[in-house]
C-alpha cells in the first residue's frame, strides 16, 4: 500500500518569528533581570534601605560565625602550646632524670620534652620572681626538677590527658599537671555559641524572606493592574511571575554585598586591636575574614533568601490577581 | 465548518444568587461578525467573560476553537488567551508604558523577536491609524486613539477571534463610527468579531447578525437591519 507522504502544516502565525525555546528563554530572562534592575534604581532609596535591612540581617549570623571560627582557630593555637609538667621526685638524680627525658621523647604521642633541672628552676624562679635575695637565705633548694612535656598537637584534648594521666603513674613522677581545664570551658561555651549562630541564621534567613516577601507584597498591589492586563493578554504566571522573582534576586544580591561590606569593615576596625592584643601574648596571630567559600555563601544565600522570599509572596497573591 | 464559539445551555449565577445567563444557546462561525446587544445586566459581559475564560459559567459548555473551556486550567487559559483579542471599554492600556511598549506585549508574552515584534507593531499601529505615536504615553492620547491602542494590541498577534466590551462606550459618535469600521476592516480579512455594545444607532444599518439578550436570555438573533430592536442604555 503506497503511503501518502502528509504535506507539512503550515506554521501558526508568527511561529516562524519565534526564537528557539532555550533561546527564547534566555533571551526573557536576560531582559528581565536587566528591566528589573531599571526598576529598582527607580527608586533608589526605597531600594537601598532594604537591601540594607537585609544586609544587616545577613552580616549577623555571618560576623557571628566569624568570630566563632577565629576563636577555634585562637584556641586550636593554644592547645598546640598546651604543656604538662612532671615534678619529679626528689630522690631522682639528674642522670636519671636525663634518661628519662630521652624515653619520653620517644614516646608516642609526644612532640617535645624539656627538662629543667632543680639548679635551672631555682635560677628561672629567681630572674622571674623578683625574690633574688630573700632565696639566698635558703640552706638547700626546694624546687623539685621538672620535665616539661608537649603533647603532639595532632591529638584530642582527652588523649592528651589520657597521656599526662599515664605519666603520672611513671615511678620518677611525683605530680603530673596539665592545666586545660579553661580550655574544655571555652570549648564548651564556643560549641553553645556555633550552635546558637546557626539558630540566629535559620531565624534570620526567616527575616530576610519575610522582608523580602513583603516589599514584594507591596509591589503586587501597586502593579494590581498592570497584572491584570497581562493576564488578559495571556501572560502566563510564569512571565508574570518572572520580574518579581528578579527584583527578589536583586534585593539578595544587594543585601548579600552590603552584608560583605559591614562584614569587611568590622574586620578592619578589630583587625589592628586584636593584633596588638596577640603581640602581647607573643603571638603573630591576625584576624581571619571570610574564605572565598564564605564570600560565595554570603552571596548565594542571599540571592537565594531573595529569590525564595519572592517565590513564596508572589505563589501566595498571583493567583488572587485574576481579570474580572 | 465548525463554530468558533459555541454556546451549548449555559447558565450562570454570580455568588450573590443573581441569575446573569439563563440555558443560553448561540454559535459564531468562523469568519463571522455579530454584535451582542442588550440592557445593562442582560448579561453581555459575562458571555464575554465565559469566552476569555475569566469565569466559569455555573453550567452548560463554552466551546471555543474547538476546545471546551470547563476543561482548561492554569497555564491553557493564558493560552486560550493569546489565542484571542480582548478590546474594553477602558481600555485597559498600561500607562507608564509607551503605546510601542502596550501594543507589543502580546508577542513579548509569545518570546518574538524584537525585530518582529518592531514590524508587527507598526502593521498593528498603521492599521489602526496611530503609526508615529509608539513612542508616546497613552495619557497624552484622545479617548478615541487610546481605544485604538487596545485594538491594536489586541490585533498585533493575528488572533482567530476578537472580542469586544463596549469598545465605543467612552467615545463621541464619530470617533465610535471609526472604531466599528476597524472591526469591519479585520472581518472582512477573515477575523471572527464579536462585540458588545449598546450602541444601537451606530449598528442599525451594518449587514452583521445581531444577538440581542434579555436577563440572560437569548431573545432575538438576526441581521441587524432587519431587527426592530430597543437596546436600553
Amino acid at each position: 500500500m503506497s503511503r501518502r507522504k502528509r504535506k507539512p502544516a503550515p506554521p501558526r502565525d508568527g511561529s516562524e518569528s519565534r526564537m528557539p525555546l532555550l533561546s527564547r528563554l534566555a533571551h526573557g530572562h536576560a531582559q528581565v533581570l536587566v528591566f528589573t534592575l531599571g526598576q529598582l534604581s527607580i527608586k533608589p532609596l526605597g531600594t537601598f534601605l532594604t537591601a540594607l535591612v537585609i544586609g544587616i540581617t545577613l552580616a549577623m549570623p555571618a560576623g557571628l560565625h566569624l568570630l566563632v571560627k577565629n576563636l577555634g582557630t585562637l584556641s586550636h593555637s593554644w592547645e598546640r602550646s598546651l604543656q604538662a609538667s612532671l615534678f619529679l621526685k626528689e630522690d631522682v638524680d639528674d642522670a636519671q632524670a636525663q634518661a628519662l627525658s630521652q624515653t619520653l621523647r620517644t614516646r608516642p604521642g609526644i612532640d617535645q620534652v624539656r627538662y629543667i633541672s632543680r639548679d635551672e628552676a631555682m635560677a628561672q624562679f629567681r630572674e622571674h620572681s623578683g625574690f633574688g635575695e630573700a632565696l639566698d637565705i635558703l640552706e638547700t633548694n626546694p624546687l623539685p626538677a621538672v620535665i616539661v612535656v608537649f603533647p603532639d598537637p595532632k591529638q584530642t584534648p582527652a588523649t592528651i590527658e589520657l597521656l599526662v594521666d599515664s605519666l603520672a603513674k611513671l615511678p620518677e613522677v611525683d605530680q603530673a599537671t596539665l592545666d586545660q581545664q579553661w580550655l574544655q570551658r571555652l570549648y564548651a561555651i564556643l560549641e553553645i555559641v556555633r550552635r546558637g549562630v546557626l539558630l540566629l541564621a535559620a531565624l534570620l534567613a526567616a527575616a530576610v524572606v519575610v522582608v523580602v516577601g513583603n516589599t514584594i507584597r507591596l509591589d503586587i498591589e501597586n502593579r494590581r493592574d498592570e497584572i491584570v492586563v497581562m493576564k488578559l493578554v495571556g501572560a502566563p504566571d510564569g512571565f508574570i511571575r518572572r520580574p518579581f522573582l528578579y527584583t527578589g534576586f536583586w534585593y539578595g544580591l544587594s543585601g548579600g554585598l552590603i552584608a560583605l561590606i559591614l562584614i569587611s569593615a568590622a574586620l578592619i576596625a578589630v583587625a589592628d586591636p586584636a593584633a596588638r592584643l596577640s603581640g602581647l601574648y607573643d603571638s603573630d596571630y591576625r584576624v581571619a575574614g571570610l574564605s572565598f567559600l564564605g564570600l560565595l555563601s554570603v552571596l548565594g544565600g542571599g540571592i537565594a533568601l531573595g529569590w525564595l522570599g519572592a517565590f513564596w509572596t508572589v505563589s501566595r497573591h498571583l493567583s488572587k490577581i485574576e481579570p474580572t | 465548518m465548525d463554530p468558533i464559539i459555541e454556546f451549548k445551555d449555559v447558565s450562570h449565577r454570580y455568588q450573590n444568587g443573581q441569575d446573569v445567563l439563563s440555558r443560553l444557546s448561540f454559535s459564531l462561525a468562523h469568519g463571522e461578525m455579530a454584535f451582542l446587544t442588550g440592557a445593562s445586566g442582560a448579561g453581555k459581559s459575562t458571555l464575554l467573560k465565559a469566552i476569555a475564560a475569566m469565569l466559569r459559567p455555573s453550567s452548560g459548555q463554552v466551546i471555543v476553537g474547538g476546545a471546551d473551556l470547563a476543561t482548561i486550567r492554569g497555564g491553557r487559559i493564558a493560552t486560550h488567551r493569546q489565542r484571542i483579542g480582548i478590546i474594553f471599554q477602558n481600555f485597559n492600556l498600561l500607562y507608564d508604558r509607551t503605546v510601542f511598549d502596550n501594543v507589543g506585549l502580546p508577542l513579548v508574552i509569545r518570546g518574538w523577536r524584537h525585530q518582529d515584534i518592531a514590524r508587527r507593531v507598526r502593521a498593528a499601529l498603521d492599521a489602526v491609524e496611530l503609526l508615529g505615536k509608539e513612542r508616546v504615553y497613552p495619557l497624552t492620547l484622545s479617548g478615541g486613539e487610546q481605544q485604538r491602542v487596545g485594538i491594536a494590541r489586541a490585533i498585533v498577534a493575528k488572533p482567530d477571534l476578537l472580542l469586544a466590551d463596549e469598545p465605543t462606550g467612552n467615545l463621541d459618535p464619530e470617533m465610535a463610527q471609526d472604531i466599528m469600521g476597524i472591526f469591519r476592516r479585520f472581518n472582512e480579512v477573515g477575523v471572527s468579531v464579536l462585540v458588545a455594545t449598546h450602541a444601537i444607532d451606530l449598528i442599525r444599518q451594518l449587514p452583521y447578525r445581531l444577538i440581542h439578550l434579555e436577563q440572560g436570555r437569548l431573545s432575538e438573533q438576526g441581521p441587524v437591519s432587519h431587527g426592530d430592536l430597543h437596546v436600553t442604555p
